[in-house]
């Protein structure tokens, strides 16, 4: 005989939309959702699944790393104004606050059609819904000699917060004053479209104060600057003498040895080399069968963030083939987060997802270690068209580098790691 | 009749026709529209102490409201408000300021 949970359990297999026969519009969500990836959206989606189902639904987060350790920030980490300390927190509130199971592990397959998953430590979940929130992954393919382990530890690209900040950071205080630092930007999209030029900035900022002999060289594959142009145009005019911009200039191999970053036309040879390779979704989204787009990024249903051809399965983050002009960006994911774990309660109460959800995104970025730039935008779901928009008139960016915004980024940033871990 | 009770209980009976107009009313919809401010002032509108952005809970929903207003025609200044409450239709501020005003 079926129970009530296995009752609602199906019925939410079955798809959304299903009229559960005795069942009012709010009924109370059951069952177990994954949530692979403690990152800004995974840690977000895991608290408030627990959190707007009062509970009632379970949750199990498996995050290969035992902190969190925040991508935002970690420029300023490089730039030496912040420590690691300040950018790194614990799981423990969402498991001791929140009641999430958490699992140090990575999940090496999905099974989707048995709704299970494969954890490299040979263990097997299941699952009612899943939530991938995997990030990106580097495609080191595109970048000859970047094969081996070796070149990598000498190349950094310290565009996931870990040991590879620090790593740069100990690159740059060990540079030479006179030296060149040169930073490589891949093609867009990427994670984090201002942080290349918030982290040249922040690089060129200790290097005027410490080494003042020193070059930053910022070598973009874009033709010009993709986010904030103007205001980074403007900081990068206040470190004349230290500071070269240049455009159309791809990366096409690396010689580690020298630390040389190989262009089309050009060898530049640095002291400290900094690449940030072309960007892809997460392996487990890319190995998982689902659909992407241009084979790097998933295709999703903007009301549930589920695959567009794998039911259980909902996506969020930078993995996700973006909607116009929004970026790849903690904050966004933070909000992929909540419309996901939204629409999971919905489809587990036999409910249909809310038709019109709204997303706000909010990027600062130091160009000292005094002054902020921001740029907002918000996208609601346009019904025609499936998927969510700018609003015209909206969002925007400063007027100029300001002091007061430097507080507000750091209020931002106490606020929304609370959101998601405490 | 339980959906009607709920908003005379928040004072949004004058949005209802916005809301129903896409169609069934989601009764989470408040909730979900407030969490996009979370970021910035703390979940729930609870900010982190001492964290410099403004804690929202509790808010009188007039008082909040006339901020809005003030933030979107831009007789309040801001850095970065003026921007974020113009992406936002009318009924979507009330909503977000009464699910603010209701959080004690």
């Amino acid at each position: 005989m079926q129970n009530r949970r296995d009752f609602l359990k199906t019925a939410a297999r079955a798809g959304a939309g299903v009229a559960l026969p005795g069942c009012a519009m709010g009924s109370r969500p059951r069952g177990h959702v994954v949530v692979v990836g403690g990152g800004y959206g995974g840690a977000t989606a895991a608290k408030y699944l627990r959190m707007w189902s009062q509970k009632g639904v379970d949750v199990t987060l498996v995050e290969r790393n035992p902190q969190f350790i925040s991508c935002p920030i970690s420029n300023l980490v490089i730039g030496g104004d912040k420590q690691m300390a300040d950018i790194t927190m614990s799981y423990a509130g969402l498991r001791d606050t929140w009641g999430v199971k958490v699992v140090q592990d990575s999940v090496i397959a999905v099974d989707a059609a048995a709704r299970k998953l494969r954890l490299a430590s040979g263990g097997e979940l299941g699952y009612d819904r899943l939530v991938l929130s995997p990030g990106v992954d580097f495609m080191f393919e595109q970048l000859p000699g970047l094969e081996s382990e070796a070149s990598r530890s000498r190349v950094l690209h310290a565009w996931k917060a870990g040991a590879q900040t620090v790593a740069l950071r100990k690159q740059l205080e060990d540079m030479p004053d006179g030296g060149v630092y040169a930073l490589t930007i891949p093609r867009a999209p990427y994670r984090c479209p201002p942080g290349p030029y918030e982290r040249a900035c922040l690089v060129a900022s200790y290097l005027k104060k410490s080494k003042p002999k020193s070059k930053v060289l910022v070598l973009d594959a874009n033709e010009e600057i993709t986010s904030k142009k103007a205001l980074f145009t403007t900081a990068f005019e206040k470190y004349a003498g230290i500071l070269e911009y240049r455009p159309n200039s791809e990366l096409r191999e690396v010689d580690a040895a020298s630390r040389t970053a190989i262009l089309e036309f050009d060898k530049v040879k640095a002291d400290v080399l900094n690449v940030v390779p072309p960007q892809r979704a997460g392996d487990i989204a890319a190995s998982s069968g689902l659909k992407l787009v241009n084979k790097r990024w998933v295709d999703i249903d903007w009301l549930s963030f589920e695959s567009v051809n794998t039911p259980g399965v909902h996506v969020i983050g930078d993995a996700i083939f973006p909607a116009p002009t929004m970026p790849k960006s903690g904050h966004i994911a933070n909000q992929h987060a909540k419309i996901a774990a939204a629409a999971i309660l919905n489809l587990l109460a036999g409910e249909a997802p809310n038709p019109e959800p709204v997303l706000m995104n909010t990027c600062y970025s130091f160009v000292d270690s005094q002054n902020v730039i921001h740029v907002s935008s918000i996208h609601q779901y346009d019904a025609a068209k499936k998927v969510v928009l700018p609003v015209p008139g909206s969002g925007g960016v400063s007027a100029a580098a300001n002091e007061l915004e430097a507080k507000y980024a750091m209020a931002w940033a106490k606020n929304i790691w609370a959101d998601m871990l405490v | 009749m339980k959906l009607l009770r709920w908003a005379a209980a928040l004072g949004l009976a004058g949005t209802l026709g916005t809301v129903w107009a896409a169609g069934p009313p989601d009764l989470n919809l408040a909730r979900n529209l407030a969490a996009t401010c979370a970021n910035c002032h703390g979940t729930d509108g609870r900010s982190v102490a001492g964290s410099g952005s403004a804690g929202l809970a509790g808010t009188d929903k007039d008082t909040l409201m006339q901020k809005l207003r003030d933030f979107r025609s831009g007789a309040r200044p801001a850095t970065i408000m003026h921007q974020i409450s113009r992406g936002y239709t009318e009924a979507q501020l009330e909503l977000i300021a009464a699910y603010f005003a209701a959080r004690k």
